[in-house]
């Protein structure tokens, strides 16, 4: 047997099913090998949008996302679906062909120093030298890739390595002395966060990425505390928008409770989040008054930012149960006033005052799915309407480019996403922006019919980026205009044997969603809105999170016009 | 407030490894002083030595991100205890006078330096000891003229009253 095969023996040993990718001169081996296995593999049109799929593909399924690419530009085509999936700690293994070995360093026909250059983007990655370890280092890149903290693993094949003969074994044992996550949390910090919990009269929890694995246990706590639960934009889906304890998404564009709840509380219990800039905005000015409980596997990310007074290293599934079995519900009546108020007074609000917007559009996606389906997000304006306003009930469903905020995430990641879950729906919400960044990809869900509907709110701009230069530089809008040279979206996705529509009144949306929805087929639906709407609140950049602007969310600025929506 | 601390970080001896410490200090902004390597007595575990200077948390963060790399096995901030560290060096001294080389070898004696080249024009010597030490000897060389020196970097290792358990026993008891 060569290391071809061997590579997509060890591959099925360790359960993979699907691969993204995409052939080339250096990983031809293995894609002949491929011609004769039961594994399935989807052609994607560009690398990058194979690593986003395999990202998503985990992330919609709990199960390690595998994607091929070949040496040299295959492989530095990965490089930003690497570094995405590496800041939202999604578990994905990447496998490169590289040239021979004696060819390696000579400059030779698409050579890049692969293995280089992932090292800071990826958990850890491997340059094969030696037929025979093919099999174990396939299986310590599966674990550790979705143990601890996940993460992608990246191993380069050189070419020769896959044509030499395999004479090792399949049997082979992980053994990482250095390697060793700490799950289970340590008893005396429990003990001690579950006094400081008790001890709280106005506590929340903050929960992040981490709890999409730990639902039940994220749920269990937050019912028996009666404790208001923040869900970053990480967290959506895995505590429900639509429970009444559910303060929504803090941060940049947060909900006013949220941070109201942040910048009042006396306690904070961090769940599987790392407060990132975007949730703290000026560390100095996050929760002056509260005492940080912060639960993470990744003892790196425990007081990085934000000081934590009890750190507890484990798994949320291991330590939420205990740290639930030491806590009653907690005498937080009065919090919960203040806290009501503030619902009460910030629902979500659009103004319906002017051309179609994109809240509006993406509110009748939630009505019409009720919030089960998939959601995944390009980055930029949409991105943040569709976190506050169409939030999933469900973990594992959300699935959007956090850390990385990378355009041309939420088209691929459909992609991974539907493969993940066969015949679901799944709604790609889109800005004409970041979606002609992976839009070959169409071809990708025509060969597949996958059940995808591409929502592009179309407002002809960069709108993020038009967002602070109206805001923070003088309204000067440098290089943010498309709509002179968008292309026809739905004359291109015909083009593409895909079902196109371009729509530019409410009515007509409000008419068609449903309709397309239903049919289960892939669509592309491009909404023409207006182009000025800006996200509110806002916490500019570096400013402190009791500095938000509220914007248009302020109900001194509601009129007739405006529509409150309840979320869930 | 910013301190220096020595950094013991056990790793496994792959290539790339001394790469990604490398790119994960300079990621991150962390300056190194002094890097040494070598190998460790169990085969394929080798000990590297940092020096580096930051504020406490700063520092706390350096081990914490050196402890996520797969291949790095343990992390240990000498400075936090006990511990003894040296630095090797070699230093090659212009020699113009008779009376200089009787002045050199005085000088190298008190500082029990040792002599491991001998030529007309320079001597060559190598001492060990603490940064002081080594700094000292320089600054009373450099009035005769210092031609070239090397050192290697400190290592350093805990005090025995600071780690009662020899890490060799417990790789035998494993």
């Amino acid at each position: 047997m060569k290391g071809a095969q061997v590579v997509l023996k060890a591959l099925e040993r360790q359960g993979a099913e699907v691969i993204f990718g995409h052939p080339g001169g250096a990983i031809m081996p293995v894609y002949d090998a491929l011609y004769d296995e039961k594994l399935r593999h989807v052609l994607v049109r560009h690398e990058q949008a194979g690593a986003h799929a395999a990202d998503a593909y985990y992330r919609a399924s709990g199960r390690v996302g595998v994607v091929f690419a070949t040496s040299g530009p295959g492989a530095t085509n990965l490089v930003t679906g690497l570094a995405t999936a590496q800041m939202d700690s999604s578990a994905v293994v990447a496998v490169t062909g590289n040239v021979p070995l004696p060819l390696i360093g000579t400059d030779a026909f698409q050579e890049a120093d692969v293995y280089g250059i992932t090292g800071p983007i990826t958990k850890h990655n491997y340059l094969v030298k030696e037929v025979n370890d093919i099999p174990r280092i396939v299986a310590e890149a599966f674990y550790i890739a979705s143990s601890g903290r996940p993460g992608p693993v990246l191993i380069d094949v050189p070419k020769d390595i896959q044509l030499a003969e395999f004479t090792g074994s399949f049997e082979v044992e992980v053994d990482l002395p250095g390697y060793k996550p700490t799950v289970v949390g340590h008893a005396g910090q429990i003990k001690r966060a579950a006094k400081a919990i008790r001890g709280a009269r106005k506590p929340i929890m903050m929960v992040g990425g981490g709890g999409q694995t730990a639902f039940e246990e994220v749920n269990t706590f937050a019912e028996k505390t009666g404790i208001p639960v923040i869900t970053t934009l990480m967290g959506i889906g895995t505590y429900p928008a639509g429970v009444p304890q559910s303060l929504g998404m803090p941060g940049m564009h947060g909900t006013v409770t949220a941070n109201r709840a942040i910048t009042h509380c006396d306690l904070i219990v961090g769940a599987g989040l790392r407060f990132d800039d975007r949730v703290t905005g000026k560390i100095s000015r996050f929760a002056p008054n509260a005492e940080v409980v912060h639960i993470d596997i990744d003892p790196a990310e425990i007081s990085k930012l934000v000081r934590a007074h009890v750190p507890v290293v484990g798994d949320l599934r291991d330590v939420l149960p205990r740290l639930t079995a030491e806590l009653g519900r907690l005498d937080i009546d009065e919090w919960w006033e203040t806290l009501e108020e503030w619902k009460g007074r910030y629902p979500e609000r659009f103004k319906l005052d002017k051309p179609l917007v994109s809240q509006e559009v993406i509110q009748m996606f939630r009505e019409a799915t009720g919030g089960d389906c998939v959601v995944t997000t390009e980055v930029g304006q949409h991105q943040m309407f569709a976190a506050r306003l169409f939030p999933t009930n469900r973990p594992r469903t959300w699935i959007t480019s956090g850390g990385l905020g990378t355009m041309g995430f939420g088209l691929p990641a459909a992609i991974g996403a539907s493969f993940a879950r066969p015949g679901e729906p799944v709604v790609c919400i889109a800005g004409d922006g970041s979606v002609q960044m992976n839009i070959q990809e169409l071809a990708t869900i025509y060969r597949h019919q996958l059940p995808i509907i591409i929502a592009i709110c179309n407002n002809g701009m960069l709108g993020m980026v038009r967002q602070w230069q109206e805001m923070f530089h003088a309204q000067r809008y440098s290089e943010v205009y498309l709509a002179d040279s968008n292309p026809d979206f739905a004359r291109l996705a015909e083009a593409y044997g895909i079902d196109g529509f371009n729509i530019f009144d409410r009515e007509t949306a409000a008419e068609l969603i449903p309709e397309v929805l239903a049919r289960g087929k892939p669509a592309v639906m491009n909404f023409v809105v207006y182009e000025s709407e800006k996200v509110f609140p806002m916490i500019p950049a570096g400013a402190g999170v009791d500095e938000m602007i509220i914007g248009d969310q302020e109900p001194e600025e509601a009129d007739l016009a405006t529509k409150e929506v309840k979320v869930g | 407030m910013i301190d220096r601390h020595i950094l013991s970080v056990t790793v496994r001896d792959r290539p790339g490894v001394l790469v990604r410490i490398a790119g994960l200090f300079a990621r991150r902004g962390f300056n190194i002083e002094s890097l040494s390597v070598a190998q460790s007595f169990q085969p394929g575990i080798s000990r590297t030595t940092f020096v580096v200077s930051g504020e406490d948390a700063t520092i706390e963060q350096v081990e914490k991100q050196l402890q996520k790399l797969i291949d790095v096995i343990k992390v240990v901030d000498h400075t936090k205890s006990k511990y003894v560290d040296r630095e090797l060096m070699l230093i090659k001294v212009q020699v113009d006078t008779a009376e200089d080389r009787v002045e050199i070898r005085q000088i190298a004696q008190d500082f029990r330096a040792r002599i491991v080249d001998v030529a007309r024009e320079a001597l060559v010597f190598e001492v060990t000891g603490d940064e002081g030490k080594l700094t000292a000897f320089i600054d009373q060389m450099q009035v005769f003229g210092i031609v070239e020196l090397i050192r290697t970097g400190r290592i350093a290792l805990p005090r025995s009253a600071a780690d009662p358990k020899p890490g060799a026993k417990q790789a035998r008891a494993a």
